[in-house]
C-alpha cells in the first residue's frame, strides 16, 4: 500500500466529505504484466471526470476493478468517503455504481422496460414488477429528461436510444456513479451531442460520471475534470478548463506530437487511371436484408477515397465485396482493370494477384490468428506462395525472416517473431497487417478501421505509410468510422447511410457538421 | 489475492508434465478410495496393474498392442480437432477399414506377394476410413449437418452394415461364426515377435506386430502435416477462424472434407493392427470401443502426436493392467477397471485444468523475480 502518495488530486477538492469516489495506490497485475500500478484518483460528486489513455494504458483494467470484475492486488477503494469492498458487480450496484459498456449488455429481443427489470425484480410475478419499474421510468425519465419509449424492443432501437437504455438501467438501480466506457464510439456527431446534454443533467441532478475516453474533444467539450493513464500509471490529473488537447495528447503518449495534413497538395489529372469502378452494387442478406443499394464509386490511382458513416451502414460489406470474401446480389465492379461481378468474382487470393490489398476491419476475426506465432500471421493469404511453402513444405525459417522484416520496417513490438499474435497490443497487431499487406506493394488497396483501438502514436506512422502507398500511385478505399481520420486522410469523401451512398464532397471542403448529417442521412441535399 | 490465473502462462515442463502427472496421481487417489471401499488394498492393487502392464515382456507386448490402436484413433480425433471439427466416429471409421482391408485381401491374397499385398491393405484400411468420414464430412461442409451428430450415426450404420456383410456376404459357406475367412499368410502383417527374432532377439510371442511403427511414422506424418505443411496450415487457420481462412483465400468447406477424410484415415488404419497384424480375417466388433478411446486420448495428449502417444502407453497401460487385475484379485471385476479409467479421463480430460490456478499461484512464487516486468504496451 502507498498511503503516503494518497494525495488529494483531481482538481481542487473541498476535501473527504465532497469525494464521491477515491483510489487510493491501485496496483493489478496480471502475471507478469502490471496493468495499473500505484493509482491514486478522487472524483468530486456531482462532477464529469474523465480519463483518458492510449488503449493498453489500463483504463479498462481500473474500471473492471471499480465494478467488481477484477480484484485490485493493492490499495483502497472508497465510495462516498467510504472503504468499500467491491467484490463482484452486484457489489458495485450496491455501492451505487453504474456502468455502461462499450458493448451494451441488452437482450435484443427484450423491450426497454424488461431490459432494465432484468436483475432487479423485487416480485415473483412479472406483472408486479413491470407496474412498478414502469412508475419508476416514468420519475426518472422525467426527472432526467431521458426520453426512450419503453414497449420498444430494443434491438429495433437505434444505438443512441439502446445506450440511453443502459443509462436508464443504472439509474433504476439507484447509481451515483455512473462510468460510461469510450460512450461514442457507434455513434453519430448528432448522438453523442444529445449523449453529452444528458450527461449534463446528469451532473445537474448530482450524479457523478466517469467517461472513459480516448477522443480529446469530448473530453475538453464535457468533463470538468482529466486524468491521463499512460503505460498503466497515472501521469497527470487537470482542471479541464485548465488543459488543453494538445496537452493531453501529449501526456497519454507521452512525447511531443507534430499535426500533418495529409491531403495531396494538386488535383489529380482528369484522366487518372481508376483503380476501382464500381456500377450499381447491390448485397442483400439471405433474409432479404439490404446491405448495400445500388452504390456507385471510383478511386483513381494515387487517391484516397474516404467511407464515413456509423458503422453498420454498409461499409463493412463494401469492402467484402470489393476484396472476394461476399458475393453482391447484382451489379459489377472493375478492379485494378478486372472486371468483377456475381457471376464472375474473383476470390481474394485471386485478389491478391491483382495486387489488390486488403487490410481487414476485423483484425482479430479476420486479420491475423490469434493462437498463431506472429510468423505464422505475417504469412496469412500469401502462404501459398514458392518461397513459404516450397511444395507444400512450410519454410520456416524464411517466414521468420519475412516476419522480423516486417516488424523491423513497421516498428511492431516486441519485435519478436515467435510469439503468439494474440498477445500484441491492438496497435501492434494492426501494424503487422498493415506491413504484410503494405510489403506486397499494392495497386490497389481496401483497408477498414486501420487505427480502430490503436495508439496515437502507432495512428501517426499508420496514416504516414498510407500517404506514402497513396503518393506511390495507389487507389486506396478508406472505411472508417473515425471522422477525424477519415478528414485527415481523404481527398474525397462518400458517405453511406443503410448501405446508399447518400453524399460526396472533396476533402478539403469537409465539414465535420454537415459530414454528421449526412450520416444520420439528416441532410438537405442542395 | 484473486488473479485471474488463466491468463498467466506456464513454462512447458509445468504445462505438459507436471498438471497431467498431477492429474494423473488425483485420479489414481480417488481410484484407491474406492479400492478401500470394496475391500482391496490399492497399493497391492497398483502393484498388480503395474506389475501385469510392464512387468514382463509379455506384459509390454500387450500394452504396446494397445497402444497402437490408441495411436491411430487418438491422431484421428486430433487431425480432425485441428480443424476445430469433432469426429467422433473413430469407430465406425476403423471398423469399414476393416472391411476395406478384408475386401482387397479376399480378392487379392491368393495372387501378389507380400510386398504387395501388405501396403495395398494399408491403402485400402486408410481408403475406406476416409470414405467412412468423407460422408460427415461433406454433409458439414455443404448442408451444415453437424459433424459430431453424423460421425455417430455413421458409427451405427457401419456396425448395421458390418453385421449384415458379415452374416450374409463375407462368412465363409458351412460355417456358424460371422467372420471372413482367413487370409494367406502372405496377408499377415509380422508380427513383433517373429520380426524381432531375425535380429537374433528372443522374445514371447504378443499380438503386438510391425503396426506399431506403421502408428509412430503416423504419428511423425500428422505433426508434419498439421505443423509443416501448407495443407495443415490452411487446416489450422479454418480451425481456428473461418472468416480468417476466407480472407486468406482458403476455402473452409474444401479444409472441412479433407480434415475428416485424413482423420477417418487414420482410424482406418486401426485395422492394418487388428485385422492384417492380430486376427487375419475380418471379425465381428474388432474396433472393441477403441474408436471412442481416442477421443480422451486425444483430448489427454492435447491433440500432439507427442502427448497421444504418451496417452496411449498410459491408455495402453491400464487395458493391459486391468486386465490382469481383474484376472488375479477376484474382487475386482473388468467394470472396475472401466471406473479406473473412467476416473483417469475425467481427471486428465474434464477436469484437465483444475489444479491449474494452484499449480500457477506456486510458480508464482517461486518463479525468478526479474520476470515481472510489465509487458510491451
Amino acid at each position: 500500500m502507498s498511503e503516503g502518495s494518497a494525495a488529494i488530486v483531481g482538481g481542487a477538492s473541498s476535501g473527504d466529505a465532497g469525494l464521491a469516489l477515491q483510489l487510493r495506490g491501485i496496483t493489478k497485475r496480471f502475471g507478469a504484466v502490471v496493468a495499473n500500478r500505484d493509482i491514486d484518483l478522487s472524483v468530486r460528486c456531482g462532477t464529469i471526470h474523465g480519463i483518458v489513455g492510449e488503449n493498453g494504458a489500463g483504463k479498462s483494467t481500473l474500471m473492471s476493478i471499480l465494478y467488481g470484475f477484477y480484484q485490485a492486488d493493492e490499495g483502497d477503494v472508497l465510495i462516498g468517503g467510504k472503504l468499500a469492498d467491491i467484490r463482484s458487480s452486484r457489489d458495485a450496484i450496491d455501492a451505487g455504481i453504474g456502468m455502461v459498456h462499450q458493448h451494451f449488455m441488452l437482450v435484443d429481443t427484450f423491450s426497454v422496460l424488461e431490459n432494465v427489470m432484468l436483475g432487479a425484480e423485487q416480485h415473483a410475478l412479472l406483472d408486479a414488477n413491470a407496474a412498478d419499474a414502469r412508475r419508476e421510468l416514468q420519475r426518472l425519465e422525467d426527472e432526467y429528461g431521458l426520453s426512450i419509449e419503453l414497449d420498444a424492443l430494443v434491438g429495433e432501437l437505434p444505438v443512441g436510444e439502446q445506450q440511453r437504455t443502459e443509462i436508464l438501467k443504472a439509474l433504476y438501480r439507484h447509481a451515483e456513479i455512473l462510468i460510461l466506457d469510450e460512450p461514442t464510439g457507434v455513434l453519430t456527431p448528432q448522438e453523442a451531442d444529445q449523449l453529452f446534454r444528458v450527461l449534463e443533467t446528469l451532473r445537474e441532478r448530482g450524479v457523478t460520471v466517469i467517461l472513459i475516453t480516448h477522443k480529446l474533444r469530448e473530453i475538453i467539450d464535457i468533463t470538468d475534470t482529466v486524468s491521463v493513464l499512460r503505460m498503466g500509471e497515472m501521469v497527470a490529473h487537470r482542471d479541464t478548463a485548465d488543459t488543453s488537447m494538445g496537452e493531453l495528447a501529449e501526456l497519454m503518449v507521452g512525447r511531443p506530437l507534430e499535426s500533418v495534413n495529409h491531403l495531396r497538395p494538386e488535383d489529380l489529372p482528369a484522366d487518372t487511371v481508376l483503380g476501382i469502378d464500381v456500377k450499381r452494387l447491390q448485397l442483400s442478406d439471405a433474409d432479404g436484408t439490404v446491405r448495400l443499394a445500388d452504390v456507385d464509386l471510383s478511386v483513381r490511382h494515387g487517391e484516397i477515397l474516404g467511407v464515413a458513416g456509423v458503422a453498420g451502414n454498409g461499409q463493412s460489406e463494401l469492402l467484402e465485396v470489393l476484396a472476394g470474401i461476399r458475393t453482391p446480389s447484382a451489379g459489377h465492379f472493375v478492379i485494378n482493370g478486372r472486371d468483377a461481378s456475381a457471376d464472375d468474382l474473383p476470390d481474394p487470393s485471386s485478389m491478391r494477384a491483382l495486387r489488390v490489398h486488403h487490410v481487414p476491419e476485423d483484425r482479430l476475426k479476420l486479420g491475423l490468428i490469434k493462437s498463431f506465432s506472429a510468423a505464422e500471421s505475417s504469412v496469412l493469404g500469401y502462404h501459398r506462395a514458392v518461397n513459404i511453402s516450397w511444395h507444400g513444405l512450410l519454410q520456416l525459417s524464411t517466414i521468420k525472416r519475412i516476419c522480423r522484416d516486417l516488424m523491423e520496417r513497421f516498428d511492431v513490438r516486441p519485435g519478436d517473431p515467435s510469439l503468439r499474435s494474440g498477445s500484441f497490443s491492438g496497435g501492434n497487431q494492426q501494424k503487422l497487417i498493415l506491413a504484410r499487406e503494405l510489403d506486397k506493394s499494392p495497386e490497389v488497396l481496401l483497408v477498414g478501421q486501420p487505427t480502430r483501438g490503436v495508439d496515437i502514436g502507432a495512428i501517426e506512422l499508420i496514416h504516414q505509410k498510407l500517404v506514402d502507398m497513396r503518393d506511390a500511385g495507389c487507389a486506396i478505399l478508406l472505411v472508417s468510422v473515425e471522422l477525424d481520420e477519415i478528414m485527415a486522410l481523404s481527398d474525397r469523401i462518400v458517405v453511406m447511410y443503410e448501405g446508399r451512398i447518400v453524399g460526396e464532397v472533396a476533402g478539403r471542403d469537409a465539414d465535420k457538421t454537415e459530414l454528421g448529417l449526412m450520416m444520420a442521412n439528416a441532410h438537405e441535399p442542395t | 489475492m484473486k488473479i485471474n490465473t488463466a491468463s498467466v502462462p506456464l513454462p512447458a515442463w509445468l504445462e505438459v508434465v507436471v498438471i497431467p502427472v498431477l492429474n494423473i496421481v488425483l485420479a489414481l487417489v480417488v481410484a484407491g478410495f474406492i479400492m478401500l471401499a470394496i475391500g482391496v488394498d490399492p497399493i497391492e492393487a497398483t502393484v498388480i496393474m503395474v506389475r501385469g502392464a510392464l512387468g514382463s515382456d509379455y506384459a509390454i507386448g500387450y500394452t504396446l498392442y494397445y497402444t497402437t490402436n490408441f495411436i491411430f484413433t487418438g491422431l484421428a480425433v486430433a487431425v480432425a480437432f485441428h480443424a476445430s471439427l469433432f469426429n467422433i466416429g473413430g469407430e465406425g471409421q476403423a471398423y469399414i477399414g476393416g472391411l476395406g482391408v478384408t475386401l482387397v485381401f479376399l480378392l487379392l491374397d491368393r495372387w501378389l506377394p507380400a510386398f504387395m499385398l501388405i501396403p495395398i491393405g494399408i491403402a485400402a484400411a486408410a481408403l475406406f476410413g476416409a470414405a467412412w468420414a468423407f460422408i460427415p464430412g461433406w454433409l458439414q461442409a455443404h448442408r451444415g449437418s453437424h459433424v459430431v451428430i453424423t460421425t455417430i450415426m455413421f458409427n451405427f450404420i457401419a456396425a448395421s452394415l458390418m453385421v449384415y456383410l458379415l452374416v450374409n456376404v463375407l462368412i465363409q459357406p458351412g460355417q456358424m461364426s460371422p467372420e471372413s475367412r482367413q487370409f494367406d499368410e502372405s496377408a499377415w502383417l509380422p508380427f513383433m515377435h517373429e520380426f524381432l527374432a531375425l535380429f537374433g532377439m528372443d522374445v514371447t510371442r504378443t499380438p503386438l506386430n510391425l503396426s506399431l511403427l506403421l502408428a509412430l511414422v503416423c504419428c511423425v506424418g500428422v505433426w508434419l502435416y498439421i505443423w509443416r505443411t501448407r495443407w495443415g496450415y490452411e487446416l489450422r487457420t479454418a480451425g481456428q477462424s473461418e472468416a480468417a481462412a476466407v480472407y486468406a483465400g482458403i476455402r473452409p468447406k474444401t479444409v472441412i472434407v479433407s480434415a475428416m477424410c485424413v482423420s477417418g484415415a487414420l482410424a482406418g488404419l486401426m485395422a492394418v493392427n487388428e485385422i492384417m497384424g492380430v486376427h487375419h480375417r475380418l471379425i465381428m466388433n474388432f474396433t472393441a470401443g477403441y474408436g471412442f478411446t481416442g477421443i480422451a486420448v486425444a483430448l489427454m495428449g492435447r491433440n500432439h502426436p507427442i502427448g497421444i502417444v504418451m496417452a496411449s502407453l498410459l491408455f495402453g497401460v491400464l487395458y493391459q493392467g486391468g486386465a490382469e487385475l481383474a484376472f488375479d484379485v477376484p474382487l475386482i471385476t473388468r467394470e472396475m477397471v472401466v471406473a479406473v479409467q473412467g476416473l483417469i479421463i475425467l481427471f486428465s480430460g474434464a477436469l484437465a485444468l483444475m489444479l491449474r490456478p494452484w499449480v500457477v499461484r506456486v510458480w508464482l512464487l517461486f518463479r525468478p523475480p526479474d520476470t515481472l516486468e510489465p509487458a510491451h504496451a
